[in-house]
């Protein structure tokens, strides 16, 4: 069976995942579950004789569905459950009759209907698969020992099953060109290509992304790209996994491994906060590829490529691989033993000099659950510092993000209406982008959009509002409001007329985020806390480092008078922070304000860091602990919904790096302190006690902040800067994974065309941007999707990006443009 | 010249407009870049996907699935001989041997003056003419090895003026005018 | 036996020289039709044209007004117009494209009128430049002249008629592909079910599709209603219908003939229609309906033109495309032609006809090279099979022989392009197996003289 057919080609639940936290709608939910127990049983479904079995479907079922829900499998190359049924590869030709007499028919196709009787023995049924596989295989090159596919290939696996013993073509097969590059990342040898569509599809329908095609006709037909114009998609990956045969390879796995080599676990991607279940897959000690598994909830199979191949980073040599302490300025690898008593003297000392409130803990976001609450615990028990925060200057409060009501990925799909208050979601979120343009594209959904630049959605949008950073709160309140409407900066009267009326229906889902790096938390929660008094509002959360939600639940995030990691470091440049501890962050690519990283890291007293990577950040510390990442440790994993789903340990880490809560235990015990667990048992027992379990996500562990919602106005010649990051950008994950470092797109300032226009530049151009601490020379595109007044410029791409410009003192940063 | 000109950009403009949704303008709008440049350009395929907004390969995918569509230079003159049924029981495979030896290039060749290519066709629906063929899909028929010799030659010494260059098919387009009803966009129907 | 007068009731223009202008038309009574039509309510319209029973003349037969009864009941709604003419053999649309435009598009205007339709396209193939040159004069006469477009005729109805064209692409005559590609897509055929056009045709909105020539009758019908169009022809088969006699006949030609009367020995024998055989030569088969019919022999030539005798005997009349092969014909190298036309032309979207189809080209082009196998035979009925399967259409191996199967094909893809390959294969399979083994054995074709 191919790596699809295996895994993923029936929908499924998740495994052993935990529910998200129980709503409003879910107890309704299960009191109607309770009454229809009571009511006499529904009817099974539509009737009807598959093989001599009367079998029930549901309403629009295809019969080859309900034939395999049903224990009969009918052999396929086109159809899958995720795509629209084409009907063209004719495998799945089975009898049906529907009172006419039996005729061929493509199982893929035909709807189950009342009465109808299905052969797929039949002898016609047969000897047309027959045919349909010599077909295929006249023309296919057989060269199945050194393919990719082999040994899992559903083609070679049919032609075993159903198909004819030699070829009678005696004619030369056809010849083409062997692998192609469709792009950076996938390759396509034409000749093994049974032309099923399910690439081309996914391309086009799911992903958006029709930069592959049908090419030329009948028997030349070829699936290209158009000349010089590669498939850069942000899933070209899931056509790799799609494709039945080994027509398409990625070129990081390719050769890699054979099939029979794999050993597999299921898990969950941690590389966004989206949570897809993945399997992941190795061969000897090195991670060999990740597959998306079908997730009813979540991720539906998909998987960006970010996530997909981030594998590499995992197998990267440069991990680190055993701990290190500075010795006469040098970092000197040393023992656990030598590393945790150095880290714990160094902690003591600075405690003793400052107290709780001189230490600080920046991080967390990328650790386990169970990592997160042992974290928590060691920075309350054994540092007794209040000063703790997994966001890295870009999350949001957590009475916002864990106090409004939350709602699922599959709630926002279904919602009468989205609210878009966020970035763009196909470079932050990428597999919650394509749920929402799915269910947008079927039009399950409405989009209204509150984002200060467009996004990849904004063409589904009923209503896109352009707003200026630091007035979403006035946009959001308009909307609320049932007085009459003004415009609000860019943002004209009509279109929030327009949203008010979509948003009168009960039920919005808000898709909460940053929109803009460059734009306070405080100014979007103020929005997020106005839009609480929709009708039946319920928020679903868009940021998206790994496990940030997981993180705030376990109390990594600032307890009553705790600084935050922008205060944390503030205070450590000011030389008050006397100890810090970097779990897993790295505040130089991630926080968006770059002078304020620096100087606070530079201003650091004792500094430990725990983490798999030497990042710049992390260059100056005293002591580095080397810790396994997701695939090399059991555990669990909270995504946007609050779902916790598990992580599947598949290596050993490397060297002898340790999981991040066996760290913090032992930390803890070298402080003198006993955090109580010695297993992940004895942690999810203490766990369940403080917390209820990972799922129980508490919302009042922090008073609501005092808002200020006023932002300063733009002077006349400025543009509000907006900020938000790409998909693919400096942090470890792309950068230690050789495929995807090299994806990273240019630095471009996006403004309004008419703002350019004043400046006389246009596309192409460049200009000199200055913002309150620096300025530089940037390209500049033309962009209709940035409101009249605001400047967009990407985060964490390039040395002079928007960290450079942002100003985390200010609610908004303001720069000014010159033509160069 | 690759993208449309700016007066081709107006034809291209009206032509979008004329249909309920955009893409249906893709067919044409090749054709009218073909009008442009005797042949199908990637440049103008690339104008094409921008102006019905999709990608390139969206258009190069549908353009390279017609026959017509021509994706590499070919001659001023296009002659297509018809070897369908009713065309080869009257001689078609004649013609064609004569037409290669006529012009010294076999089918799918253009003659070395870039001014005809000649191709095969597939039933040109003029099967009561046959043998037929079409120069720049204008018929000919019962089409003689003499008459075709006399076709050859009117076209080498430019004495044809019936037809267009290699790209223009109608030379009278559909034009909007006020009595356009724009029926496709009203609510209700009598 | 001479074939009885009848009206003329498509081709009536003909012979006008000026029968393509505005003005033309108009004097020979043109628009009358759709005038009537106006004056009436659209389902009456409907109830009229069912009553005259027009079978399509695109090639499937079904009646028009039945199909416009299938309209799902939403709007927007879509006519369109097939003038994609590209079966082997078939030469009527472009004719009455070419000579009388106006016909079809007051033709049109009826269908969309009776159907409230909410746009019309006229789909022209992309290769027939003079025919699109007229289609588009007319149209902008017509509209100049309140015909089309705004308050026609004063009737309060506003309509517009669009003129669009092919590429090259004889697949693009299907229906369903025909709305592909007028949806700017490859084209390709839609799966029926689910895509039925009167359901989810044109953007997945209710949509019908009218062959040129079926449209042409209603003017005609709107003018003498229902009962005199149904006074012509046979009981089942009503009214006339355009055939083309080609290949080695005296006097090929596209004629207007009476439906269900009119059979197949009128049509190469009378002096009116074929004119007999070439060169006072024997007949040896001939194609009844297009490139995708079988074949018919000798023993057919009574057959009447009427698809409830025809499709029981194993063929059809399909588009009206007939052709004679007398007796120097190849055989084996006619087949070749015709299945290495549908190899060209198939789409590609299903594997049998895809494979298949080149398949069957390779393999009876090695025999004609001369290097073909016994086991040959064999393998091209089997891969025919695997594409058409079970008994293939046809009549039986000699005179008197029950037919093999009647028609329709079955098929294991999608559309009718794929069987329709087997069609020339089994009919000289079945009835010239000698020639196939004479290729085989000697490696040259039978003792016959080259066609001139
Ligand atoms: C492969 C194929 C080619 C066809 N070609 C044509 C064609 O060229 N012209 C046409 O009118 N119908 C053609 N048809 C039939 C159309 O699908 C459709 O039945 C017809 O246009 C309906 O019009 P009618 O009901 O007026 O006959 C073709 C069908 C198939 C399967
Ligand atoms: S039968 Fe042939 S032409 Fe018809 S849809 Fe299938 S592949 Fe295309
Ligand atoms: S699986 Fe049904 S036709 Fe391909």
């Amino acid at each position: 069976m191919s790596e699809d057919e295996a895994v993923t080609e029936t929908a499924r639940g998740t495994e052993g995942a935990v529910e998200p936290d129980v709503t409003e709608k879910d107890t309704e939910a299960t009191e109607d579950a309770t009454e229809e127990q009571q009511s006499p049983p529904p009817p099974p479904g539509i009737p009807l004789t598959i093989d001599g079995k009367t079998v029930y479907a549901e309403k629009g079922e295809r019969v080859i569905a309900a034939a395999e829900r049903n224990g009969v499998h009918i052999p396929r190359f086109c159809y899958h459950p995720r795509l629209r049924s084409v009907g063209m590869c004719r495998m799945c030709l089975v009898d049906v009759d529907t009172g006419r007499g039996p005729m061929l028919s493509p199982a893929c196709l035909v709807e189950c209907g009342e009465n109808m009787v299905v052969e797929t023995q039949s002898e016609k049924a047969l000897k047309a698969q027959d045919g349909v596989l010599e077909f295929l295989l006249i023309n296919h090159p057989l060269d199945c020992p050194v393919c990719d596919k082999g040994g899992e290939c559903p083609l070679q696996d049919n032609t075993v099953a159903f198909g004819p013993g030699e070829t009678r073509m005696v004619e030369e097969k056809r010849h083409r060109e062997k692998p192609i590059a469709l792009s950076d990342l996938v390759l396509l040898d034409r000749e093994r290509c049974i032309l099923c569509d399910r690439c081309t599809r996914f391309a086009d329908e799911v992903a958006g992304d029709p930069l592959i095609n049908f090419i030329f006709r009948g028997v030349e037909t070829e699936v290209n790209t158009f000349p010089d114009h590669p498939f850069a998609s942000y899933f070209s990956g899931n056509t790799v996994q799609l494709c039945p045969v080994g027509a398409l390879t990625s070129a990081p796995y390719r050769f890699k491994a054979r099939p029979w080599d794999l050993d597999s676990v299921d898990s969950t991607c941690t590389t966004c906060a989206v949570g897809c279940r993945i399997a992941v897959q190795s061969s000897g000690t090195q991670l060999t590829r990740y597959i998306g598994l079908d997730d009813d909830a979540v991720n539906h199979s998909w998987l960006c490529d970010k996530g997909r191949f981030s594998y590499e980073a995992v197998n990267s040599p440069e991990r680190i691989a055993a701990p290190m302490v500075r010795k006469n300025g040098q970092l000197v690898e040393v023992s656990w033993g030598e590393a945790i008593d150095a880290a714990a003297a160094g902690l003591k000392a600075a405690r003793e000099r400052a107290g709780g409130a001189g230490i600080g803990v920046i991080g967390g976001a990328r650790l386990a659950n169970e990592d997160a609450f042992a974290w928590a615990r060691l920075a309350d028990d054994a540092l007794g510092t209040a000063n703790v925060d997994c966001h890295m200057d870009d999350g949001l409060p957590a009475d916002v993000l864990l106090g409004l009501p939350r709602a699922t990925i599959e709630d926002a799909c279904n919602a009468p209406v989205v609210l878009l208050l966020a970035p763009d979601l196909k470079e932050e979120l990428p597999v919650l982008f394509l749920r929402l343009r799915g269910a947008l594209t079927a039009g399950r959904t409405k989009l209204v959009e509150l984002t200060p630049a467009s996004t990849s959605l904004t063409q589904f949008a009923a209503v896109s509002l352009g707003y200026r950073p630091g007035e979403a709160g006035l946009v959001a309140r308009a909307l609320t409001d049932s007085g009459s409407t003004t415009d609000v900066g860019p943002v004209p009267a009509a279109a929030i007329d327009t949203a008010r009326s979509a948003l009168a229906a009960p039920g919005t889902v808000v898709v909460l985020g940053r929109p803009s790096l460059a734009e306070s938390a405080e100014s979007v929660a103020d929005a997020a806390r106005a839009l609480a008094a929709l009708p039946g509002v319920r928020f679903l959360s868009a940021l998206r480092r790994g496990n940030v939600h997981g993180a705030v639940a376990a109390g990594l995030h600032p307890s009553a008078g705790g600084l935050d990691t922008a205060g944390m470091l503030r205070a450590a440049a000011a030389g008050k922070l006397a100890g810090l501890v970097l779990l897993g962050a790295d505040p130089l690519t991630d926080v968006p304000d770059r002078r304020l990283a620096q100087s606070g890291l530079a201003g650091a007293g004792f500094t430990v860091a725990v983490d798999t990577f030497l990042t710049e950040s992390i260059a100056g510390a005293d002591v580095i602990l080397p810790a396994a990442t997701f695939t090399e440790r059991p555990g669990t994993t909270t995504n946007i919904e609050g779902r916790v789903s598990p992580l599947g340990q598949k290596l050993t880490p490397p060297g002898v790096a340790w999981p991040d809560w066996m760290i913090a235990a032992e930390l803890a015990t070298a402080l003198g302190t006993d955090l109580g667990f010695e297993s992940l048992d004895d942690l999810r027992r203490a766990a369940a006690e403080a917390l209820g379990g990972f799922s129980a996500l508490a919302g009042d562990t922090v008073q609501p902040p005092v808002t200020d919602a006023g932002a300063p106005r733009v002077d006349a010649y400025g543009l509000r800067l907006v900020a938000g990051r790409g998909l693919y950008d400096l942090g470890v994950t792309v950068q230690k994974s050789p495929s995807l470092a090299g994806l990273v797109r240019p630095v471009a300032l996006r403004a309004n065309p008419r703002d350019l226009a004043r400046l006389g530049v246009t596309t192409g151009g460049r200009v000199r941007v200055t913002g309150p601490h620096a300025s530089f020379a940037i390209d500049v595109v033309a962009d209709e999707g940035v409101p009249l007044g605001s400047a967009f410029v990407p985060a964490n791409v390039g040395v002079d990006d928007a960290r450079s410009l942002i100003d985390a003192s200010s609610p908004v940063t303001d720069v000014r443009i010159e033509n160069l | 010249m690759a993208r449309l000109t700016p007066e081709n950009l107006v034809t291209a403009q009206a032509i979008i407009a004329r249909y309920p949704r955009p893409r249906s303008a893709l067919i044409p709008l090749c054709h009218l870049a073909q009008e442009q440049d005797g042949y199908l350009t990637e440049e103008a395929m690339a104008h094409i996907a921008e102006l019905l907004d999709t990608t390139p390969a969206e258009v190069y995918g549908t353009a390279s699935f017609y026959e017509m569509f021509k994706l590499h230079r070919v001659g001023k003159y296009l002659i297509g001989v018809c070897t369908n049924i009713s065309c080869m029981l009257n001689g078609a495979y004649e013609l064609v041997e004569h037409a290669e030896r006529k012009l010294g290039v076999k089918l799918g060749g253009t003659t070395p003056d870039g001014l005809i290519t000649l191709e095969e066709m597939e039933c040109l629906a003029a099967c009561t003419l046959a043998p037929c063929l079409q120069v720049n899909y204008r018929y000919e028929g019962n089409v003689s090895t003499a008459d075709f010799d006399a076709l050859v030659d009117s076209l080498r010494a430019g004495t044809k003026q019936d037809v267009p260059p290699h790209g223009t098919l109608a030379t009278v387009r559909q034009q909007r005018s006020d009595q356009w009803a724009d029926s496709a966009r009203q609510e209700t129907h009598s | 036996m001479a074939v009885r007068e009848i009206p003329r009731i498509v081709s009536g223009r003909w012979d006008v020289d000026d029968a393509h202008t505005l003005e033309g038309f108009k004097r020979t009574g043109g628009y009358e039709g759709l005038r009537r039509a106006l004056a009436m309510s659209p389902d009456d319209v409907i109830a009229e044209v069912s009553g005259a029973t027009v079978q399509g003349r695109g090639g499937a037969g079904f009646p028009a007004g039945n199909k416009w009864k299938l309209l799902k009941d939403s709007f927007p709604r879509w006519i369109v117009v097939n003038g994609d003419e590209s079966e082997p053999g078939t030469y009527k649309d472009r004719i009455i494209m070419e000579r009388d435009p106006h016909l079809v598009i007051e033709g049109a205007l009826i269908a969309a009128y009776a159907c409230r339709a909410s746009q019309v396209f006229l789909y022209v193939r992309g290769e027939m430049a003079f025919a699109q040159e007229r289609i588009a004069a007319a149209l902008n006469d017509a509209y100049a002249a309140g015909l089309v477009g705004k308050n026609i005729l004063d009737s309060g109805w506003s309509i517009d008629v669009i003129l669009h064209w092919g590429a090259g692409a004889y697949i693009v005559g299907d229906e369903t592909a025909l709305l592909e590609s007028l949806e700017g897509n490859r084209g390709m055929p839609r799966p029926k079910p689910p895509f039925f056009p009167a359901v989810m045709g044109l953007y997945l909105q209710p949509t019908i599709v009218n062959n040129v020539e079926t449209l042409a009758n209603l003017p005609w019908i709107m003018m003498n209603g229902a009962e005199a169009f149904a006074a012509i022809g046979s009981e089942k088969s009503n009214g006339t219908r355009l055939i083309a006699v080609s290949g080695h006949v005296n006097r090929p030609g596209t004629y207007e003939v009476e439906c269900g009367i009119v059979t197949f020995r009128d049509v190469f024998y009378d002096p009116s229609l074929g004119g007999g055989i070439r060169d006072g030569r024997e007949l040896k088969a001939f194609i009844p309906g297009g490139g995708s019919s079988p074949w018919f022999f000798e023993e057919h030539l009574d057959v009447p033109l009427d698809p409830t005798v025809v499709g029981p005997a194993g063929s059809m009349i399909g588009s009206g495309a007939i052709v004679a092969m007398d007796d120097t014909t190849d055989m084996v190298r006619a087949c070749w032609r015709l299945v290495r036309f549908y190899a060209k032309e198939s789409c590609g979207k299903c594997t049998p006809c895809r494979e298949g189809t080149s398949w069957l080209e390779t393999i009876l082009a090695r025999i004609l090279a001369g290097h073909g196998r016994p086991e040959d035979i064999g393998l091209l009925v089997d891969v025919g099979d695997n594409i058409s399967p079970g008994p293939f259409p046809g009549p039986g191996l000699a005179a008197g022989d029950a037919p093999f199967a009647p028609f329709p094909y079955k098929k294991t893809t999608i559309c009718d392009l794929g069987p329709s390959v087997v069609s020339p294969l089994m009919s000289a399979i079945r009835r010239f197996r000698g020639e196939f083994d004479a290729y085989i054995a000697r490696g040259v074709g039978p003792e016959v003289i080259a066609s001139v």
